[in-house]
């Protein structure tokens, strides 16, 4: 039998959200990456067609969502390589911190931005 | 009786060389000592792209709302922001490489949620190549919407 070689702690369920939130960017970063330089050209955007999609709550809703589970997707992938790269002990709790720090600064900045384009929460 | 020990001898023997083997490949220290990526297997390739990748994309995505925060400011600062960014070649240029990246992380990464279910674990060097070859040929047809307006 191989070793287990794993940076999550068996029976955690950071290894589970990371597979579920991946599944979910899979489909929505090629669905972003598509609509922004595909249907529309990045060099086209303003602030008026940015709030006309905004302002759809379908629209805003999975923005955020995307927001949401790529900083968790990400800042997780970032600390579980630090991991691998052998952090332990008080280095890896005080990195535990600043990620988790981060990653709150980061979604609540993109939310201030999402509501000022969509000039409120659309409901 | 004599024979059936060495047959079953030989069978543990060569039982424990793979064990040894494979739990090898999977020793960290080992697996990531980058000075010898002479050695890298496809595996290995896949691996530390998708860490690379990793980082560029969660690097970008801090970048990114930096950027789309100046609508906090006010629509127009927003707009010009964009759009003076967009009228810089080097900024298309590196619009193209994070096209790459995020389409390598993405299609590798599919590739990992196949073998986590255990499906393609044996062909798992192939589905590598494939992601990287696929990945070329979308950054490739991408390069004429990417650089669109932005010569004049």
């Amino acid at each position: 039998m191989a070793e287990r070689y794993t940076s999550f702690r068996r029976g955690g369920r950071r290894w589970l959200w990371q597979r579920i939130t991946a599944a979910f960017l899979i489909i929505v970063l090629a669905f972003h990456f598509f609509l922004l330089h595909f249907v529309h050209h990045a060099n086209e955007v303003t602030f008026g067609m940015t709030q006309g999609r905004m302002q759809e709550l379908a629209y805003f809703s999975l923005m955020v969502l995307f927001l949401i589970t790529a900083t968790f997707h990400g800042v997780n992938g970032v600390y579980n390589a630090l991991i691998n790269q052998g952090v332990t002990g008080k280095k890896k709790t005080m990195m535990k911190l600043v990620l988790s720090a981060a990653s709150l600064l980061l979604i609540v900045q993109g939310l201030r931005t999402a509501v000022v384009w969509a000039d409120g929460v659309p409901i | 009786m004599q024979k059936y020990d060495a047959v079953t001898r030989k069978f543990y023997t060569l039982w424990l060389i793979s064990c040894t083997s494979m739990s090898q490949s999977y020793n960290r220290d080992l697996v990531e000592d980058f000075g010898r990526w002479q050695e890298f297997s496809a595996g290995m390739w896949a691996w530390i792209f998708h860490k690379f990748t990793g980082w560029v994309l969660v690097g970008y995505l801090f970048t990114h709302i930096a950027v789309l925060s100046t609508a906090l400011e006010s629509p127009e600062a927003y707009t010009t922001t964009i759009q003076t960014l967009e009228g810089l070649l080097v900024v298309r240029l590196l619009e193209i490489g994070l096209l790459a990246v995020a389409v390598f992380h993405i299609l590798n990464g599919l590739r990992l949620l196949f073998i986590d279910l255990g499906v393609g674990l044996e062909s798992q060097d192939r589905s590598f190549y494939a992601s990287l070859i696929l990945t070329g040929a979308i950054v490739v047809a991408s390069v004429p919407t990417f650089l669109a307006g932005v010569f004049g």
